[in-house]
């Protein structure tokens, strides 16, 4: 039998990773829960009629999409400690750079489902009418997650590996995360707002190249992050 | 009655142990306090901001050896990826450490002569202060990983992709910030951030500064590097004992 190809591969440990989340919803269901409890909980940490509900919603979006992402980034590579589960991946004959692309796209997926669920609780919650928006802020989003999911997916792997664990996931990506999430929280206010889609421009030009710079390199650097 | 150990210990323990702190770091303190001295008691107050610009001969010098360090320690990142040499991971190590002694100096004077001169501890839109800041959490994430990674072989690797990453995120945070800088407004409140012209004699004073500071960054990086050497030998000897 002939070893599957780079792209062959990357999906078949995707749909590994996606087969154990489907058959357990537990990182599923907490970041579901935790993302709808703290869009609920922002709702009272402002006096609505300073600031409305409207001109503070897409910074919500991003805090709490950015927080719950790290909780099933956690769990990517930490269900392959189980048993050492990893060392079975890595004896596979499978590029190494297979299996960081197979974990990226089990976690962009997660992430996306994740905001299915949190972009229409925020519109609910917060009573936004973005019906004609709804379609652009959804690709801000996506731009914002592949990027989130190109760190998270090789830092968790890095953190794993340490004594602090699940503590330097955050530590060490949030900084990363500082350009997409002001990029994207911007992007998303301009179209929330209705302003012409030309003044978000340039920030959907810095997300794009942050995501084709951060995929390739991230893709490139895994190799090194595990046992030689 | 077990050679090979007690020769790899005498190996590691033998010559050239060479001392943290020797003549050149007390000529980098000498240095320093010879500035002080002369930026308090022999350089002129400047008109406008009075003795609050004193703080220039601290704060603008921290930042050249500061992102100085951090250039290094990318490098050496580079470096090890490439040759695997366990050396650049020491002085990337290092360089990691004093870019943050420099960035938390830069950041706190700069936070003190803020609020003197434009009225604010922190201004958001100034790109420099953005820009530093979030160095300073990058630098700080790559130290605590370090400190979390017992295994040195697999902590040089780590630490060596972090390094390489870091690199490609300070233009993407520097892009960012002036994106914002332009919308919202194009400089802090009515002083401007420039330097005032100034005379010779704070000139000199000044760009000594910049000269000093270097000299004592050196210094720091060059005995944290024998520190590192020293704890590796010790913890040689440690294994070799158990």
């Amino acid at each position: 039998m002939t070893p599957p190809g780079t792209l062959r591969a990357a999906w078949l440990v995707a749909r590994k990773d996606l087969t154990i989340e489907f058959r357990t919803r537990t990182a599923f269901l907490s970041a579901v829960v935790f993302a709808v409890l703290a869009l609920a909980i922002f709702y009272f940490t402002w006096d609505e009629s300073i600031v409305t509900a409207a001109d503070r919603a897409p910074g919500v979006l991003w805090v709490v999409l950015t927080f719950s992402a790290l909780l099933g980034l956690q769990r990517s590579f930490g269900i392959e400690e189980h048993d050492r589960a990893i060392d079975a991946l890595l004896i596979s004959p499978i590029s190494r750079e297979s299996i960081y692309l197979g974990k990226a796209i089990g976690n962009l997926v997660f992430l996306c489902a994740l905001q299915a669920v949190a972009l229409p609780a925020l519109i609910v919650f917060y009573n936004l009418h973005i019906a004609s928006a709804i379609l652009a802020v959804s690709g801000i989003l996506f731009l914002a997650v592949l990027g989130i999911v190109a760190i998270g997916t090789l830092f968790s792997a890095m953190a794993v590996n340490t004594r602090l664990a699940e503590l330097l996931l955050p530590m060490l990506s949030l900084p990363f995360f500082v350009p997409l999430l002001m990029c994207a929280a911007a992007a998303t206010s301009r179209i929330i707002s209705g302003a012409p889609a030309s003044s978000a421009r340039p920030y959907l030009n810095l997300l794009v190249a942050f995501d084709v710079v951060f995929v390739v390199a991230c893709t490139l650097a895994f190799p090194y992050t595990l046992e030689e | 009655m077990t050679p090979p150990v007690s020769r790899a210990t005498n190996e590691r323990a033998s010559p050239e142990v060479k001392p943290v702190l020797d003549w050149f770091f007390w000529l980098a303190v000498l240095g320093v306090v010879a500035l002080y001295v002369r930026a308090i008691l022999f350089t002129p107050m400047d008109a406008m901001q009075g003795n609050a610009q004193k703080i220039y001969y601290v704060h603008i010098a921290a930042w050249l050896p500061a992102y100085f360090a951090i250039g290094v320690m990318a490098l050496m990142s580079i470096v090890y990826l490439w040759l695997h040499d366990e050396r650049a991971d020491r002085l990337g190590e290092a360089c990691a450490e004093v870019a943050l002694v420099f960035l938390t100096v830069g950041l706190t004077t700069g936070a003190i002569w803020a609020r003197v001169i434009w009225g604010a501890w922190w201004v958001w839109w100034e790109m420099r202060l953005t820009l530093a800041l979030f160095l300073w959490f990058v630098v700080a994430g790559y130290l605590v990983m370090r400190g979390a990674i017992d295994e040195e072989h697999q902590r040089a690797r780590y630490s060596a992709v972090l390094g390489v990453l870091s690199a490609l995120l300070i233009p993407f945070i520097h892009l960012s910030v002036y994106l914002f800088q332009a919308r919202i407004h194009p400089m802090p409140v009515a002083l401007q951030p420039g330097k005032p012209k100034m005379s010779d004699e704070m000139l000199v004073t000044f760009l000594s500064s910049f000269v000093v500071f270097t000299v004592l960054a050196i210094a720091f990086v060059r005995g944290r590097y024998r520190l590192a050497l020293l704890r590796e030998r010790v913890q040689a000897q440690l294994e070799a004992g158990a």
